[in-house]
């Protein structure tokens, strides 16, 4: 049987089945005419990206002049080539997270892709550029600048979060973790401008996680507001 | 004008508060939403239901449209959001793709020609995500890009699953005797 065929069978099939009840359709319509009012449509994507991109950056520009710039001043030229890379990675992860919010929109990277693209980047890249190969104090100097990522990473997400608020997720996961992505780069953006670490062994275990465990714990907190509401609703 | 040149001027108008355009807006996209939930529950009132949610919520969120994108992959995206948020509260999500994963096949009516099966009974034999491929791709007449969208995966993908899916209607068809 040829695919023609089958498309006629269906078609035959489709024109066949009945349709709503028009009363139905009535009663769809009476239920939003009272609150039928003129709405602001959402900005294209690409201001959106740009602002998410822009507030992102802001952020973890901010907090590393706070903290001091040690690390971007103590890198040489190559080691600067991580910027770079950083900055991709947030304009990718920016424009997953808008695509998430804005139903049937044309996606370029899924948030898994950016956040596994990402991850295995700056692993394959941070050995490449910091030559450090010698380890010192790696549990203390590591957890304070995962824990230094992960906090910086919160008011990132949080701008984000207002700056999407009128948007809309059918995939709420998706949504989570491009989010986590976006803010745990950021996270990252401000470590690498700030700690003048370069032991390869520190970026590749200590920064480098900040990206995947806030997309982890966006996801996680994202499921768990859902089961709270599910209870909720069912009790 | 374009079908869908149109249906983008009346969700344009439907943004501005005009009533009328969003009452030509239910009538012309409702058929295809009822139909969309009906090969995925055999229940009408079930298809009835869902499709009054995802016009509520089609409301609360119209803002999220933007202009010259299309229509329908927006559409789907809400109305494929309803269904499975209508799984999840209902508790059946997992059985259900479970058990329509593992069901061999549904059997057709004794007799039956292909012909004169319904909607669902041809696409039941289906796992849900190819069926609403086929439903979206072959009833509704959406583009391979608009598919995408609208479930959120690669061109690729809904190629692949239309293929499947046809792989498996040519199959369960050829042993019905064909379109006839």
């Amino acid at each position: 049987m040829r695919d023609g065929e089958i498309d006629d069978v269906l078609r035959k099939a489709a024109e066949a089945q009945p349709g709503p009840d028009p009363a139905l359709l009535d009663k769809i319509a009476a239920s939003i005419q009272p609150k039928m009012t003129p709405v602001r449509p959402l900005p294209p994507a690409w201001v959106l990206s740009s602002m998410l991109f822009g507030m992102c950056a802001a952020i973890a520009v901010a907090a590393a002049r706070r903290s001091g710039m040690h690390g971007i001043e103590a890198m040489d030229k190559t080691q600067k080539l991580i910027f770079p890379a950083l900055a991709g990675f947030i304009v990718a992860a920016a424009g997953a997270w808008v695509a998430e919010m804005i139903p049937g929109s044309k996606r370029k990277e899924t948030p898994w892709k950016v956040l596994c693209g990402a991850t295995f980047t700056l692993w394959a890249l941070f050995p490449t550029i910091f030559p450090d190969r010698h380890t010192e104090n790696f549990v203390h100097s590591g957890i304070v600048c995962f824990g230094a990522g992960l906090l910086y990473a919160v008011p990132i997400a949080l701008a984000g979060w207002w700056l999407l608020r009128r948007g809309f997720a059918v995939d709420r996961t998706g949504a989570a973790l491009a989010a986590g992505t976006l803010a745990g780069l950021g996270g990252l953006l401000m470590l690498e401008l700030h700690c003048p670490n370069f032991e390869v062994t520190h970026l590749l275990v200590w920064h480098t996680a900040v990206v995947p465990i806030s997309a982890a714990l966006a996801v996680l907190l994202t499921k768990l507001v859902e089961i709270r509401r599910r209870h909720a609703h069912s009790g | 004008m374009h079908p869908d040149g149109e249906l983008e001027a009346l969700m344009a108008r439907y943004q501005e508060g005009d009533f009328a355009a969003a009452t030509t807006l239910i009538r012309r996209l409702s058929p295809r939403m009822h139909r969309f939930f009906a090969v995925q529950f055999s229940s009408r009132a079930s298809a009835d239901d869902l499709l009054q949610e995802t016009w509520l919520r089609i409301h609360e969120v119209r803002h999220t449209y933007r202009a010259g994108e299309p229509v329908l992959p927006w559409l789907y995206a809400i109305a494929r959001h309803i269904r499975v948020d209508h799984y999840r509260k209902s508790g059946r999500t997992s059985a259900r793709e479970q058990s329509l994963d593992e069901t061999p096949e549904m059997p057709a009516p004794r007799g039956a020609p292909a012909a004169a099966l319904t909607m669902e009974e041809l696409l039941a034999p289906l796992p849900e995500s190819q069926r609403e491929v086929v439903e979206m791709l072959k009833v509704s007449g959406m583009s391979l890009e608009e598919v995408a969208r609208a479930t959120s995966s690669s061109v690729g993908s809904v190629k692949q699953k239309a293929f499947r899916a046809y792989e498996k209607l040519r199959e369960r068809l050829g042993r019905l005797g064909g379109a006839s």
